[in-house]
């Protein structure tokens, strides 16, 4: 893509964001409500808390939790949905506590968590985890059971190693579909992460947003959504330019099966 | 379980390049998986140098049809190549030099960093061919392996495989539905029957080598073996068949 075919398509993705941003400084200018203060006001207190006081206090703390929440989430689901997988007696044996553990939203879980584990880290961490853990084990299950059976026929006929056939065959072939759970997973984990902020925390995110909230601090609280937004916006943007990385072999030879399609 | 195979019988000669072929549905999947350890046969033995086969042997290669499903989309061709090596404890230069050879025996020594999903079919099915030539198998197996490429690419691939062949002095056992290409190929042709599948005959190709596309197939000899075999196929079926 040529560096004019770049810029037009930013400019076609930037500008109403541009004009939104600037209506909302136009409207809010004059505002008198309590709860709607003129977005001056809330770029100042951006500007105060965040550029660069609270990203080491508060933004730094909450990315890790919510990074070690998603690491042990990836580690746990990716080699659990392998193992379950690969031996459907097993499966069948587990999918039905899956589905019933999936199903508790993971704020309902936090009073627990505060009851065993207290306020630490920790128990946000296993909080993130718990809430991210189960799209990902999902979708690598499907991922392993959906692997072509000729290519395992290769495996045993070129008698792979069993970790040759995990590593380079049944994991690569269901990224596609662990990469799809990630996505979900990344969302469901900035949600576990705001919420357990806001319910046990004295730093982080949530815990800014609320307490600027119980202090009137209205700009404060506006600014630290604001900076949430930019957060989701920006873990989002990392995880698609990994996947494409990674899947840039899947769009090829996806691309690659519509041109050969048979005709 | 339906019986697929009954009654067949045959042996293969070291070094020899023995055809295959049969009305489609016969069993020659079945027959396959067989041979290369991927099933047992519910009576009956495989034997590979005396000893029987229940495992994929380490002296046995197989080449499969669908290319596009064999080779691993993410990994390159040099990649493919590699991981059948996995397991045999070389070093790195011994592998990279195997891989380099078995490329440059299919003509493709250009291409070890692509992908197989972009390159041709033919292509593909060379790359699958140098992946069973890297892991230095005694046997070939060949499960229909020009099937789905278009009829230029496939006598360019009977020839490639014909020399190469020749080159690694490896035992082939070739599967195919096409009369013509297991006249061409082999030194022998087994003519399997309809289901239940027994060996119907084994027909002795005696046609000189190095076989030439154009010369080889204008014998009367050619001719004569090809309608030989056609006929055996007819013969036998007493369902519409589907030959070439």
């Amino acid at each position: 893509m040529n560096a004019f075919k770049r810029l037009r398509n930013f400019a076609m993705e930037i500008w109403l964001p541009l004009v939104l941003f600037a209506a909302w400084w136009v409207l809010s200018a004059d505002s008198q409500s309590v709860y709607f203060p003129p977005l001056e006001q809330i770029l100042t207190a951006f500007r105060e808390a965040w550029l660069f006081a609270g990203v080491g206090s508060e933004l730094v703390p909450s990315l890790t939790r919510f990074v070690a929440g998603l690491a042990i989430a990836i580690v746990v689901g990716v080699s659990l949905g392998v193992a379950l997988g690969s031996a459907p007696p097993l499966r069948r044996a587990t999918m039905p506590m899956i589905e019933f553990m999936r199903a508790i939203p993971a704020p309902a879980v936090l009073p627990a968590m505060i009851a065993v584990l207290g306020f630490g880290n920790s128990m946000k961490i296993v909080l993130i985890a718990f809430g991210c853990v189960w799209p990902i084990l999902l979708n690598t299950i499907d991922g392993v059971r959906s692997v072509d059976p000729l290519q395992l026929d290769f495996a045993r006929v070129y008698r792979l190693s069993r970790r040759d056939r995990m590593l380079s065959l049944v994991i690569p072939a269901a990224s596609p579909r662990i990469f799809a759970g990630l996505r979900i997973a990344l969302a469901l984990g900035l949600i576990v992460m705001v919420i357990s902020e806001i319910l046990g925390s004295s730093n982080g995110l949530g815990f800014v947003i609320i307490q600027a909230q119980q202090t009137f601090a209205i700009p404060q609280m506006w600014a630290g959504i604001l900076v949430l937004g930019i957060v989701g916006f920006t873990v989002n943007s990392a995880f698609l330019i990994v996947e494409r990385r990674a899947l840039r072999w899947y769009h090829g030879w996806r691309g690659s099966q519509v041109a050969d399609a048979p005709g | 379980m339906t019986r697929a195979l009954d009654g067949v019988s045959f042996a293969v000669e070291t070094g020899e390049f023995l055809c295959v072929v049969g009305p489609s549905g016969c069993g020659k999947t079945t027959l396959l998986k067989c041979l290369s350890g991927l099933m047992s046969p519910t009576s009956g033995e495989a034997l590979l140098e005396g000893t029987r086969i229940s495992e994929p042997p380490e002296a046995m290669a197989l080449v499969f049809q669908e290319y596009t499903r064999s080779l691993l989309p993410w990994l390159t061709v040099r990649g493919n190549l590699k991981l059948v090596l996995r397991r045999r404890g070389l070093g790195r230069d011994e592998i990279d030099r195997l891989i380099d050879n078995a490329l440059a025996s299919v003509g493709l020594g250009d291409f070890a960093k692509h992908h197989p999903w972009q390159l041709s079919g033919g292509m593909q099915q060379r790359v699958a061919i140098a992946r069973a030539l890297v892991y230095q198998p005694r046997v070939l197996l060949m499960d229909e392996p020009f099937a789905s490429v278009d009829a230029q690419t496939r006598s360019d691939l009977e020839d490639l495989l014909l020399r190469v062949h020749a080159e690694y002095g490896v035992t082939v056992v070739f599967v195919t539905h096409d009369i013509d290409e297991a006249v061409y190929l082999g030194d022998r042709v087994i003519v399997l029957s309809h289901r239940p599948t027994h060996v119907d005959e084994v027909v002795p190709v005696d046609l000189p080598r190095p076989r030439d596309q154009v010369r080889t197939k204008e014998m009367s000899e050619f001719t004569h073996l090809r309608a030989h075999v056609l006929r055996h196929i007819r013969n036998d079926s007493s369902t519409p068949m589907e030959v070439q």
